[in-house]
C-alpha cells in the first residue's frame, strides 16, 4: 500500500449536486486537501438539527452507560433466565461482526486474487472493519456481567468452547487489523519506510486476516448449535456455520457499496460507477449462493414444510429471505445493475436482511421454546444507537484526519460540480 | 446410602450422584432449605429456581418433584464456558468459579435443562447453581438435601449403585413408577437421576432434551478448525503466489522471457 497505490481506475460520476452533509465536516486548506500534520479543526458547516440529534443521542447514551454499570443488566435490559441473550448480543456483536466483513474480503480481492480494480477503496474498508471491531469489543463491555474479567481467556483456556475460539480469533484478528489501520496512519504522515516494511508482510497478513474472519464468523453459527431442542427449526441447521460465513461475506459487501455511496455524499466526492458495478457483481453470486444453501439445508433436513406454517417465526423467515432475494432479483436484471441507485438500494436491503437474520437466530429463533416475551428495552436500544453514532462520527472524523479518499484528488479529481460549496469557495 | 459406599475399592471418591424418587416426596420443602443454609443464600426462597434457590419442589399432576442440575457427565455448561470457570470435578460434581466467570451467560443459554440463573439485579452478578454440595460429597459425606429428606426421596450416593437400586424399585414394583429413570440417557447421562410415577413430560419434566452429550454438536464443527487453516492457509497462499506472479508478468514481459530454462549443455560434453 504505497501512497500512490489507490489511484481512481473507475471513471468519476456525477451524483446529485451540493448535498447536505451529514457528517462533521473538517477543514481543507485552498489546494482542498487537509495539510500536512496540521490537525483538522471543527467546521461548523453540520446543520443544526443534524447536531442537536447527534448531541441528544451522545447525552442520553452516556447516561445508559453509566446506569448499566452502576446499577446492572437487570435495570437497563429485559433480559431474564429464559431470554440471557438480547438485543446487545444479536445486534452489537452479531450484525457489527458480520458488517464489518468487507475488511477480510474486500483485502483478500485486492492482494491475494488481484481485483486491482477495487485498490481505491482498500483504505476505506480497512478503516471501516477496524472501527467495527473495536465497536464490537466495546459493545461487549456493555454486555458482559463482569466486563473486567474479559482478559480471563488468555490465561484460562477451554478449546472445547466456541466462545473461546471466537474470542482468540477476533481478538487476533483486530490485530491485524490494527496493523493494516496503521498503515493507513503511516500514510498520512508519509512515513515510507515503515510503510516499506509493511508492504513486505502485506501478502502473510491479508491471508492471516481472511482465516481469522473464516474461522470466527462461521464459528458465531456454531454458537447456536449446543441448543437444538431451542433453536426454531427454521434456523437450527447443521449448516450453521457455512450459512454465518457466506452471508457474512455476502454482506461485507454489500457494506463496501452501501458506504461508498453515502461517503460520496458525505464527502461530496465521485462516485466511481466502475467499482460499484464490481461489487454488485461479486454482491449477486455471494446472495445468490447464500441463498442456494438455504434452501438446499431446508430441503436436506426436509424442513421445507416449516415455511408454510402460520406462526410468527414463518414470517420473521420469509421476511428475511424477502430481504436478500430481492436485492438478488433487482441485481439479475442488467440496467438495474448498471444504475449505483439501484445497486446500492439492493445493497441496502442485503444489510438489512442479514441484520434481520441475526436477530432471528439470535433473539425471535427461541422465543417459542423460552416462552419468554422479550423485546429490547429503550435503554438496550439507544446503547446500539449510541454505538453506532459513535462509530460514524470516528469513521467520518478518520476520513478527514486520514484523508482516506484523497487518493482521489491526487488523480482525476473530484468533478468540480460535487464539491461542497463551502470547500469550492 | 452408607459412607462407605462413595468411595471406590482404591479408596478415590466414586462419581457421586442423586437418586430423587418422586412418589416419595411429601413436598415438606425440607431439601430446600437446607440447601439455602448449606450455601448460606439470602433472599426469597422464589417458586422456581434463582440466583436464591438453588433447588425447589413443585407440584405437578399431585405428585412433588425437585428441580436442580442435574450434574450432567459430559456437561454442556462446562463446554461452553470460554474461561472454564464451570468445571466437572472427578467427583462429577460440576462447580462454578465466580472469580474466572466473565459473565457471557453462554452457560445459560445452552444448559439443556435450563438450570444456571443469574443475579440480574447485582451490577457484577454470579451465575448460580446447585454444585452438589462438593465441600461435602468430596470427603464422602452425603449432600444436604439427601440429608435432611425426612421421606428418603431423595438419597445420595455413587452413580452405579443408585441406578442398580432405582431399576430394582422400578422392578419390583411396576405399578407405582414410570418405567424410565431420568438421566440415566438424558444429555448422554447425569449424575441426579429422577423416578416418577406420572409420566415425565406431565411432570413437568422437558423430555424432549437430546439423548446425546450436547458438547459433540459443537466439537464436530471445532474438530474440524485446524484443517480449515491449514488447507485455507495454502489455498490462499498458492493461489495469491499464482495470480500474482502472473500479473507480474503481465505487467513486465521482460521479465517473463528471462525465465525460461536455457537449454542445458549435452551430457558428457565438455565445454
Ligand atoms: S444440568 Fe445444566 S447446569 Fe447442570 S451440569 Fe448439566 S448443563 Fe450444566
Ligand atoms: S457466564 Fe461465566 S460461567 Fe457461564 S459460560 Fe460465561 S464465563 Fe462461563
Amino acid at each position: 500500500m504505497s501512497p500512490r497505490s489507490h489511484r481512481n481506475l473507475g471513471t468519476p460520476l456525477p451524483l446529485v449536486p451540493t448535498p447536505p452533509p451529514l457528517i462533521l465536516s473538517l477543514s481543507k486548506d485552498a489546494s482542498g486537501r487537509a495539510g500536512f500534520l496540521r490537525l483538522p479543526r471543527w467546521n461548523l458547516t453540520l446543520p443544526s438539527p443534524w447536531k442537536l440529534v447527534v448531541g441528544i443521542v451522545l447525552a442520553w447514551g452516556c447516561w445508559v452507560t453509566a446506569r448499566r454499570f452502576w446499577l446492572g443488566l437487570g435495570a437497563v435490559t429485559h433480559l431474564s433466565d429464559r431470554m440471557p441473550w438480547g438485543l446487545w448480543v444479536g445486534f452489537d456483536v452479531l450484525c457489527g461482526v458480520a458488517l464489518a466483513a468487507g475488511g477480510f474480503s474486500v483485502m483478500a480481492m485486492v492482494h491475494l486474487f488481484g481485483f486491482e480494480r477495487l485498490r481505491p477503496i482498500v483504505p476505506a474498508t480497512v478503516l471501516t472493519a477496524f472501527l467495527g471491531y473495536v465497536l464490537v469489543s466495546v459493545g461487549l463491555l456493555y454486555d458482559l456481567g463482569r466486563p473486567y474479567n474479559m482478559w480471563h481467556v488468555f490465561i484460562m483456556h477451554n478449546p472445547r468452547s466456541v466462545m473461546f475460539e471466537v474470542a482468540w480469533c477476533v481478538i487476533l484478528y483486530l490485530s491485524v487489523l490494527a496493523i493494516e489501520f496503521s498503515a493507513l496512519v503511516m500514510e498520512r504522515f508519509r512515513w515510507t519506510r515503515a510503510l516499506e516494511m509493511l508492504g513486505r508482510i502485506t501478502v502473510p497478513l491479508v491471508i492471516a486476516g481472511a482465516l481469522l474472519s473464516t474461522l470466527h464468523q462461521s464459528s458465531l453459527g456454531t454458537l447456536f448449535l449446543i441448543v437444538p431442542g431451542k433453536l426454531y427449526t427454521l434456523w437450527y441447521s447443521p449448516y450453521l456455520p457455512l450459512m454465518f460465513f457466506f452471508s457474512a461475506l455476502a454482506v461485507g459487501f454489500a457494506m463496501v457499496i452501501f458506504e461508498s455511496y453515502l461517503s460520496a455524499f458525505a464527502f461530496g466526492r465521485s462516485l466511481e460507477r466502475g467499482i460499484i458495478r464490481e461489487l454488485a457483481h461479486i454482491l449477486l453470486v455471494t446472495v445468490l449462493f447464500y441463498l442456494g444453501i438455504k434452501l438446499q439445508d431446508l430441503f436436506a433436513r426436509g424442513a421445507l414444510g416449516a415455511l408454510f406454517v402460520p406462526r410468527m417465526e414463518t414470517w420473521c423467515f420469509w421476511l428475511e429471505v424477502a430481504l436478500l432475494a430481492v436485492p438478488a432479483a433487482m441485481l439479475l436484471d442488467e440496467r438495474l445493475r448498471a444504475d449505483e441507485h439501484a445497486t446500492f438500494l439492493s445493497a441496502t436491503l442485503v444489510v438489512l436482511g442479514v441484520i434481520v437474520n441475526r436477530l432471528n437466530v439470535s433473539i425471535v429463533g427461541t422465543y417459542a421454546y423460552s416462552g419468554a416475551s422479550y423485546m429490547p428495552s429503550f435503554e438496550e436500544l439507544s446503547v446500539s444507537v449510541f454505538l453506532t453514532t459513535l462509530g460514524v462520527l470516528a469513521f467520518g472524523f478518520a476520513v478527514r484526519f486520514l484523508g482516506i479518499f484523497e487518493g482521489h484528488d491526487n488523480g482525476d479529481g473530484p468533478t468540480p460540480a460535487l464539491q461542497k460549496p463551502a470547500e469550492a469557495a | 446410602m452408607t459412607l462407605e459406599s462413595t468411595r471406590t475399592a482404591t479408596g478415590a471418591p466414586a462419581p457421586v450422584g442423586l437418586l430423587i424418587d418422586a412418589t416419595r416426596c411429601i413436598g415438606c420443602g425440607e431439601c430446600a432449605r437446607a440447601c439455602r443454609a448449606e450455601h448460606g443464600l439470602a433472599g426469597e426462597l422464589t417458586p422456581d429456581l434463582s440466583a436464591s434457590a438453588y433447588t425447589v419442589v413443585r407440584e405437578k399432576e399431585g405428585q412433588f418433584v425437585r428441580r436442580l442440575c442435574m450434574h450432567c457427565i459430559d456437561p454442556t455448561c462446562v463446554s461452553v464456558c470460554p474461561v472454564a470457570a464451570l468445571r466437572r470435578l472427578p467427583g462429577g460434581q460440576v462447580v462454578y468459579d465466580a472469580d474466572a466467570c466473565m459473565g457471557c451467560r453462554y452457560c445459560i443459554f445452552a444448559c439443556p435443562f435450563d438450570v444456571p440463573r443469574y443475579d440480574w439485579e447485582k451490577p457484577f452478578p454470579v451465575v448460580a447453581k446447585c454444585d452438589l454440595c462438593h465441600r461435602r460429597t468430596s470427603r464422602g459425606h452425603q449432600t444436604a438435601c439427601s440429608f435432611v429428606c425426612p421421606m428418603g426421596a431423595t438419597v445420595s450416593g455413587p452413580r452405579g449403585a443408585l441406578l442398580e437400586e432405582a431399576r430394582t424399585r422400578i422392578r419390583n414394583d411396576p405399578g407405582r413408577y414410570v418405567d424410565h429413570i431420568f438421566g440415566e440417557t438424558e444429555a448422554g447421562g447425569t449424575a441426579v437421576l429422577i423416578l416418577s410415577g406420572v409420566p415425565f413430560d406431565l411432570a413437568g419434566i422437558n423430555t424432549a432434551v437430546s439423548k446425546q452429550p450436547l458438547p459433540e454438536t459443537t466439537w464436530r464443527v471445532l474438530e474440524k478448525l485446524p484443517y480449515v487453516v491449514l488447507n485455507g492457509g495454502i489455498f490462499l497462499g498458492g493461489l495469491a503466489w499464482i495470480i500474482r506472479r502472473r500479473m507480474q508478468f503481465q505487467r513486465h514481459p521482460e521479465l517473463a522471457e528471462d525465465l525460461p530454462v536455457e537449454p542445458a549443455p549435452p551430457k558428457g560434453e565438455k565445454p
